[in-house]
């Protein structure tokens, strides 16, 4: 069993830590780094809760383990709104459309959509649709969040 | 910790991963972009000794003309390659059939060799290699082989890639720009693993068909190439295929089985159907063009 030292910037804070090779991401970032908005739902790929942003890409945290992202520039749901509390505009859509109800699922929807639109990029509806279907909701029954996607498309431009 | 212990080390070249694999006699798992291995991981599914990271390796990345095709480097993101200009020219099918690929979130980190090295009968990179007619290069400390698609897979998450072997570069042979895609998946929900699905190109010249390639995923225990209907659609000329003969040799050649998620039966009358439509739509397409 190997251990190894790793150092990795999240939400513009470097990090270091002595992880277990077999430590994932998700838990890493949880239970050491303390970004306990990283939600760990399947813990298998399978429902995107604990997407987060590794090097601009959306990814699943649970399916990476914490000593791959050693040297990356990670973002977690932490680190979307302004310092004064002012929400990104992918969490301002969902709020405005209902897109959550429990919660749970959000951080992950939240990242993706915040992903795809890094970098003045500006996705279309079909685009971030499509990329929600790597995401589970139980409780909107997705039409809140497609609502939030329009309305982001629509203030883009990119209908 | 969900995975049972394991080393885990980070290769330095295709070299290194090599001599690591050699020395570990079979205990090691070669780790890429870890979409499919990271929840066999964290289920105990999978308990290797030692994990080899290789996903990070400049060589085993990009896509590039080679011998008169393109050669993918086995590590290359599935993400990246489904924004390659080069990719999206030569091989359109190709960009298809990759963006059925799991979900968006897995593109960004699964790589093409991972999931052609994987061999999931109902996966869509496998069958499009056996399809377009691709070879894998291999490497080990004993050297260096090619082996094509055809010969790869031998079962349900089975291939020929020996346990010392890493899979390093898949060479995709040229097919005419203006070749005619087929493709068709039928899935739960996008992202699902394929019930059915068939991929496959057809190169024409003076409104005959010189040159077929189309094989089934999810329709047996390997992908599984439509031999006959192949043979049987080489030399027609395109306004005159009986498209439900086609389909029923294609069928002829698939093997389904029953499984949780379908039985055999639908998925050969699901098949038979959307190879038919498949291949007429596509055809159509050619002859209104």
């Amino acid at each position: 069993m190997s251990e190894h030292r790793i150092s990795m910037t999240v939400n513009g804070q470097q990090h270091r830590g002595l992880v277990d090779g077999r430590l994932m991401l998700s838990d890493w970032l949880r239970e050491a780094a303390g970004y306990t908005g990283v939600h760990v739902g399947c813990e298998q790929g399978v429902c995107g809760a604990c997407t987060v942003i590794v090097d601009g890409r959306a990814v699943r945290s649970c399916l990476m383990l914490a000593v791959q992202a050693d040297g990356c520039s990670l973002t977690t749901v932490e680190g979307l709104a302004a310092a004064d509390g002012t929400l990104h505009p992918v969490q301002q859509a969902l709020k405005d459309n209902h897109g959550l109800q429990c919660g749970f699922c959000t951080p992950g929807i939240v990242m993706t959509l915040a992903a795809l639109r890094a970098d003045g990029a500006r996705p279309d509806e079909a685009a971030m649709t499509e990329a929600m279907s790597g995401h589970l909701c139980r409780c909107t029954g997705y039409q809140g969040i497609r609502r939030a996607i329009r309305q982001l498309a629509a203030e883009d431009g990119t209908p | 910790m969900k995975p049972a212990p394991f080393d885990y080390i980070r290769a330095t070249s295709i070299d290194h991963a090599c001599a690591l694999l050699a020395e570990a006699g079979g205990g090691a798992q070669l780790l890429a972009g870890g979409q499919t291995l990271m929840p066999l991981l964290a289920l105990r599914m999978s308990q290797p000794f030692i994990l080899i990271d290789i996903g990070h390796l400049p060589e085993l990345q990009g896509i590039a003309p080679h011998g008169g095709g393109l050669r993918i480097g086995a590590a290359t993101r599935q993400a990246d390659a489904l924004v390659n200009p080069l990719l999206a020219q030569a091989l359109p099918v190709f960009v298809t059939a990759l963006a059925h690929v799991g979900h968006h979130q897995t593109r960004n980190r699964g790589t093409i060799g991972g999931s052609i090295a994987l061999g999931e009968p109902a996966a869509e990179m496998p069958a499009t290699a056996v399809a377009l007619g691709a070879s894998m290069t291999l490497r080990s400390t004993r050297g260096a082989r090619t082996i094509a698609a055809d010969d790869l897979y031998l079962g349900p998450y089975a291939t020929a890639i020996a346990p010392d072997e890493l899979l390093v570069a898949i060479d995709y042979p040229a097919w005419p720009a203006d070749a005619v895609p087929l493709f068709r998946e039928v899935a739960r929900r996008p992202g699902d693993f394929a019930l059915v699905g068939l991929v496959g190109a057809l190169a024409i010249a003076d409104g005959r068909i010189e040159r077929a390639g189309i094989a089934w995923f999810g329709m047996g225990p390997t992908p599984i190439r439509a031999r006959q209907a192949e043979q049987a659609l080489v030399g027609q000329a395109i306004d005159r295929i009986d498209v439900q003969a086609i389909a029923d040799l294609a069928i002829a050649d698939s093997a389904p089985f029953d499984d949780g998620h379908a039985s055999a039966a639908y998925r050969r009358s699901v098949g038979r159907r959307i190879f038919a439509n498949g291949l007429m739509q596509a055809l159509d397409r050619r002859l209104a063009a």
